[in-house]
């Protein structure tokens, strides 16, 4: 298998060091302008009118707004009730109710003041607590088993409350889009985004614009996390309606302040447990609730709540399960993806839940996981049975074995109970454990409908070209797709090219989204390209191909790229188009939450050194060790580099990325305010890959970019509560909120 | 539109004597942060960076006087600095990542008063003099009468702070400094302190403490100094200085922090400080 | 030339100063930022803006040998002055940066490549000062420069060659 598990340096390395790579705003085009957002100042509110004042503007300026819009005012993702521009009313904050385009970005601006809008403010929901009683955005459940006879039966029922706020993505890369028409009417877009087809189906839809008169591409991204799945086709929107106005290539670019407020973030939540469970720690009955926050509109809310749903059990054994689930309207700026996409909200729950049942039952955090660890063979309460890629014991075992973490947690246990007030200052430490879990691929029957086809072809020069829509926001795909594609067919890195994500070139083959581009894209192209391998020695008996060289079992040798050119010389295109087609049994019964939610799971278990400052109760990450199974590492740098990136995001989600808000406004709307953490709030991050091939995946790949994000959090809380007795039952655990934790006694006792 | 880059004290006086409107800058790390729109407004500038007399330390009778317009990376390097005054030191280093500390200066920090300036409390506690140039020639303020309320100074228009004078402390004094942040580093302070404090015979004989980000001006703690002074550095006069310390100030809550929890940390920084006067 | 005064009612002035060694005339409001002059007027896209705010560190460049935040430094004071972006620096071919920008692209020291050109020109500062940090060290130069991808890990692995690789086990 060659180069599968190398680590390659990277194709676009040199240019992203150089200062060559070119993201959106690094383009000009000759004669853009550039565009800028008038956005609602209220959470909620009628416009009553809009006018703009041209002689107000620099000279030439346009706007437009509602009124100009040509097609329906919906931004089509899952349906198309999110709106292009607000119209009649607004529903949050920063939803943009005008747009303006002229010269330059300070005009642009400036044009902005030429804008009256008339609002008449209305009552805002603001809080989960308030939107509880209104109608939910969308709402879920499942029923599996009898979950109250379980309660009924166990020797214990534990309740428990958990709280998750926002979190914004803050790639470092700001939103952007550049539009323009040319003569014959067709529409271009380049910008930054993770999915070209779905910002190419928001423009056909909302410009009325045929298929083939559309064309987006994606520039090189500037890091995405989700934030740059839905909002993308919204700003796209915007330039191709101001391009269309002025006549001109637009640039809509959003600097700092703008991308914090005006676009989605993670949805915080409430997570309800109450439990049955035997006094040994086993589980018998799982009750579920979920309340997220969808914001102002529901974009892709129905599919994280599903996401949600199907990790809120976690990978434990339990048969009767019941989870309701509910995503409720606010009138803040709409929440959607973002890495994780539900699931680390969920587990973090769970995960507190565990640690509440182990000191009620008296057991340590490592031994409640190790008696309901799911293991090959058990099956899900969706009924899903899992196969042999199961590796949540071994991720525990692992963790164990590299951090002797029951130990040195006892230790810690015992020193808190043996400490006296009045510290001698010396920070206190802490050692916490989770276990997680995440379904690779689309959920539920996503992959089925999407069928992502892959196109592979023989070019001019004998290099096969494969053509999919995945972007590289930085997580890899530039080189994994290569070494994908040479070991599948026996050729060398350099034999084969990869068009640019282009929807007037390559096929849709879904968004880049999910964590399956690895898995479900990567095990497409090996398909394609193996099979092009297969067309060019067919009709040489026993040929095979290794590293850019046909051999005959004659000994003869030849160049696999010479026998390529000369069949596409000699029969004309050669080009193979396929697409996903999921076995029988990965089937999944929407009404029923029943089946296979995902074809595979990747799996993981964390363990968090913390040192708390007793003075001030500030928390600092010392070591994390993340012991991960995905399969299969393709390339092993850019994976442990998911995992390391992931693993410090769910840490600064856990305890210092804060979204406090007044009125509907976020108070935290800059860098300065938002904090996320600085090389030295970074703990050093050891990730330990288990391999357990997944037959269903390129070379045996699982997806895992996502997986990272569910394991740190739920691990620094029982850190935090190992290191001080406060019970972490909220997330973020600033200084702050231990603080008043710790005043209103919420504590874990000691150990005893 | 006026851009003036004057290169002597003296030309610079000439300069804001004819027009205060001009607007002093040095390095900038505070006005940028407006944007282009806002500055764009700006019509009448001059740089304080080129005029080598606000630059650089140098040795006066009884003290060292530090140019306004050091940066914090110089004064970070400064040998003269660090002998005498390693709590300045110490708050440089925390002003800000590597990059700010080599453009944003003293002067610019008291000037630009935010109760949350990290030097602050150590001018504070160190007594520190400012001498400010303008229409009215050279004078000098006292540094604990140089704010007078929430970003609010004594400079009058068309003044300019030109030095800063920090007299020497007598021997065996000990300063420390602690800044809570809202993380490691590249942090605006929560709670900052800075603490002078001699010991003699096993009782506290000086105390100065001050601080910053619990009040609208940097604060000194002088109950708290009150009420320890005489005391033997430890537990008794630590828990003491720090819960009366709580009491004296103001703090609020913000979208940083809470009034609760700066008092709480403060009490307990105040605390820990008092313990180090053992040294 | 200490003073100019536009007599067209705009804010315009000439600036001249040194980039990446060659003279440069930049004409501009007085307050323009530094950052908007490399990249627009002079074409130079590989300095980034991450935050406009001095939070970030993607726009560093080398002013005076120093890494600056280019956000924050107005024009008009960029006059007689020396600065120097990535496009530059990353292009020296041999020292200890260029050691450790081969490492980089292989460590896993770049994924989106946003925050990059700012750490590269950092690393530039710091390895001329000090061709061996320790990991403390380069934390601390680093301590400006946000990234959102790597968890730093792999920048770290870039310059410490020492840290040895990740681990993995079959």
């Amino acid at each position: 298998m060659n180069g599968i598990g190398d680590s390659p340096p990277r194709p676009d390395g040199f240019a992203k060091v150089s200062g060559a790579a070119r993201y959106v705003d690094d383009v000009s085009l000759p004669g853009m302008w550039h565009g800028a957002t008038l956005r609602s100042p209220h959470p909620h509110a009628r416009i009553r009118s809009i006018h703009w004042d041209p002689a107000k503007a620099p000279d030439g300026a346009v706007c437009v707004t509602v009124a100009d819009l040509p097609g329906p005012n919906g931004v089509q993702l899952i349906d198309d009730g999110w709106p292009i521009l607000a119209d009649g009313f607004t529903l949050h904050v920063a939803e943009p109710v005008a747009l303006v385009a002229a010269p330059t970005r300070l005009a642009a601006r400036q044009a902005l003041a030429a804008i009256t809008v008339d609002y008449e403010p209305l009552d805002p929901v603001l809080s989960l607590e308030q939107a509880e009683s209104l109608s939910p955005l969308y709402q879920l459940g499942m029923d599996t088993g009898d979950v109250e006879a379980a309660l009924a039966r166990a020797d214990a029922v534990i309740e428990g409350e958990y709280r998750t706020g926002h979190q914004e993505h803050i790639y470092i890369e700001c939103n952007g889009m550049i539009a323009w028409y040319e003569d014959d009417g067709a529409l271009t877009v380049l910008g930054s985004m993770q999915c070209p087809y779905y910002v190419h189906k928001a423009l056909t839809h909302g410009l009325g614009l045929p298929d083939d008169k559309v064309r987006v591409r994606a520039s090189t991204v500037g890091g995405g996390f989700g934030g740059k799945e839905d909002f993308p086709s919204a700003i796209a929107l915007h330039a191709a309606l101001l391009a269309r106005a002025c006549g001109r290539p637009v640039k809509v670019v959003y600097d700092r302040h703008e991308d914090i407020i005006g676009t989605s973030k993670r949805h915080p939540a409430v997570v309800r447990h109450r439990t049955g469970v035997t006094r040994d720690g086993r589980l018998l009955g799982l009750d579920i609730e979920i309340l997220m926050d969808g914001g102002a509109y529901a974009t892709l809310s129905s599919v994280v709540l599903s996401r949600a749903l199907l990790h809120s059990f976690g990978p434990y054994r339990c048969a009767d399960v019941r989870i309701r689930g509910r995503v409720l309207r606010t009138h803040t700026t709409p929440n959607s993806a973002f890495r994780g996409f539900g699931a680390p909200q969920v587990e973090f729950a769970l995960e507190r839940q565990m640690d509440r049942i182990a000191r009620t039952l008296g057991l340590d955090p490592l031994e409640i996981r190790m008696r309901n660890a799911v293991e090959p063979g058990d099956r899900l309460p969706t009924g899903q049975v899992l196969d042999a890629s199961t590796s949540a014991r071994l991720c525990l075992e692992e963790a164990e074995r590299r951090t002797g973490f029951r130990e040195r947690w006892k230790e810690l246990e015992e020193a808190r109970a043996r400490r006296s007030e009045g510290s001698d200052g010396e920070p206190l430490r802490g050692i916490g454990l989770s276990l997680y879990f995440h379904g690779a691929g689309f959920t539920g029957n996503g992959e089925r409908k999407m069928k992502s086809p892959v196109t592979a072809r023989i070019l001019e020069d004998g290099r096969i070209e494969v053509l999919t829509a995945m972007t590289d926001m930085g997580q890899g795909c530039v080189a994994v797709f290569p070494q994908i594609a040479a070991a599948a067919a026996g050729i060398l890195p350099e034999d084969v090219t990869f068009a640019e994500p282009d929807t007037a070139e390559v096929p849709d083959s879904g968004p880049t989204v999910a964590s399956r581009t690895t898995m479900i894209v990567g095990g497409l192209i090996a398909r394609a390209v193996a099979e092009l391998r297969d067309r060019v020695v067919s009709g040489r008996e026993g040929a095979s191909v290794r590293d850019g060289w046909i051999e005959g079992p004659d000994g003869s040798r030849e160049r696999f790229r010479e026998a390529a050119l000369r069949l596409r010389q000699e029969n004309g295109p050669v080009e193979v188009t396929l697409r996903h087609e999921p076995p029988e049994w990965q089937t999944f019964d929407e009404s029923t939450y029943s089946g296979a939610a995902y074809p595979t799971y990747a799996w993981g278990a964390d363990v968090v050194e913390v040192e708390v400052d007793p003075d001030t109760l500030a928390v600092r990450p010392i070591q994390v060790t993340a012991v991960c199974e995905v399969g299969r590492a393709i390339h092993k740098t850019l994976c442990a580099g998911q995992i390391e990136g992931g693993t410090l995001q769910a840490l600064g989600w856990a305890l210092m990325e804060e979204v406090k808000m007044q009125d509907g406004r976020y108070l935290n709307d800059r860098l300065a305010t938002y904090i996320i953490p600085t090389i030295r709030d970074s703990p050093r991050i050891d990730v330990h890959l288990l391999e357990q091939a997944w037959e269903g995946g390129p070379f045996g790949a699982k997806g895992g970019g996502e997986l990272p994000m569910d394991g740190g959090a739920p691990a620094a809380a029982q850190a935090i509560e190992n290191a001080t007795g406060i019970a972490v039952t909220a997330i973020p655990a600033t200084p702050e909120r231990l603080l008043e934790w710790q005043r209103s006694n919420q504590t874990v006792g000691d150990a005893g | 539109m006026i851009a003036l880059r004057p290169r002597s004290l003296d030309e610079m006086v000439r300069h804001l004597e004819g027009d205060p409107g001009l607007i002093p800058v040095a390095g900038c790390t505070d006005l940028m942060v407006r944007g282009p729109e806002a500055l764009h407004r700006i019509d009448k500038v001059i740089d304080l960076l080129g005029i080598p007399e606000l630059r650089g330390s140098r040795a006066v009778d009884g003290g060292l006087e530090i140019g306004a317009a050091t940066t914090f990376t110089e004064i970070r390097s400064s040998a003269a600095v660090r002998a005498a005054f390693p709590a300045l030191v110490e708050a440089a280093g925390q002003v800000g990542g590597w990059q700010i500390q080599n453009r944003a200066t003293l002067g610019g920090n008291i000037a630009n008063a935010s109760p949350a300036g990290d030097s602050l409390p150590v001018l504070l506690a160190l007594d520190a003099v400012v001498v400010v140039a303008g229409r009215k020639g050279q004078r000098e303020i006292p540094y604990a009468e140089f704010h007078t309320g929430y970003r609010k100074t004594a400079l009058e228009p068309g003044e300019i702070i030109v030095r800063v004078r920090l007299p020497h402390l007598p021997a065996g004094s000990i300063q420390s400094f602690r800044k809570v942040g809202t993380r490691e580093a590249q942090a605006i302070s929560k709670v900052v302190v800075a603490l002078v404090g001699r010991v003699d015979s096993g009782r506290i004989a000086e105390l100065r403490l001050a601080a910053g980000s619990v009040a609208p001006v940097p604060v000194r703690l002088r109950a708290a100094e009150e009420a320890v002074r005489g005391l033997p550095p430890e537990a008794e006069a630590a828990n003491r200085a720090g819960s009366i310390a709580a009491q004296e100030v103001q703090p609020i809550d913000d979208v940083r922090s809470t009034a609760e929890y700066r008092r709480y940390v403060l009490e307990r920084v105040v605390r820990r400080m008092v313990l180090g006067l053992v040294g | 030339m200490a003073e100019v005064e536009s007599d067209r009612g705009g804010c315009r002035m000439t600036t001249s100063f040194l980039l990446n060694g060659q003279s440069i005339e930049a004409e501009g409001h007085p307050m323009e930022r530094l950052l908007d002059v490399v990249r627009e007027q002079l074409g130079l896209t590989g300095t980034k803006e991450g935050c406009g705010e001095g939070e970030c560190g993607a726009c560093t460049v080398l002013l005076d040998g120093e890494p600056v935040l280019s956000c924050l430094v107005p024009l008009f004071q960029c006059e007689g002055r020396r600065v120097e972006t990535v496009e530059a620096l990353a292009g020296r071919p041999d020292g200890p940066l260029r050691e450790t920008l081969e490492r980089f692209v292989a460590t896993g020291g770049v994924q989106c490549g946003a925050c990059t050109p700012g750490i590269v020109v950092t690393l530039a500062a710091l390895l001329e000062r000090n061709a061996t940090p320790s990991r403390e060290e380069a934390r601390e130069a680093l301590a400006g420069n946000l990234c959102r991808c790597t968890g730093y890990e792999g920048i770290l692995r870039a310059l410490l060659p020492a840290l040895g690789p990740e681990d993995s086990k079959a």
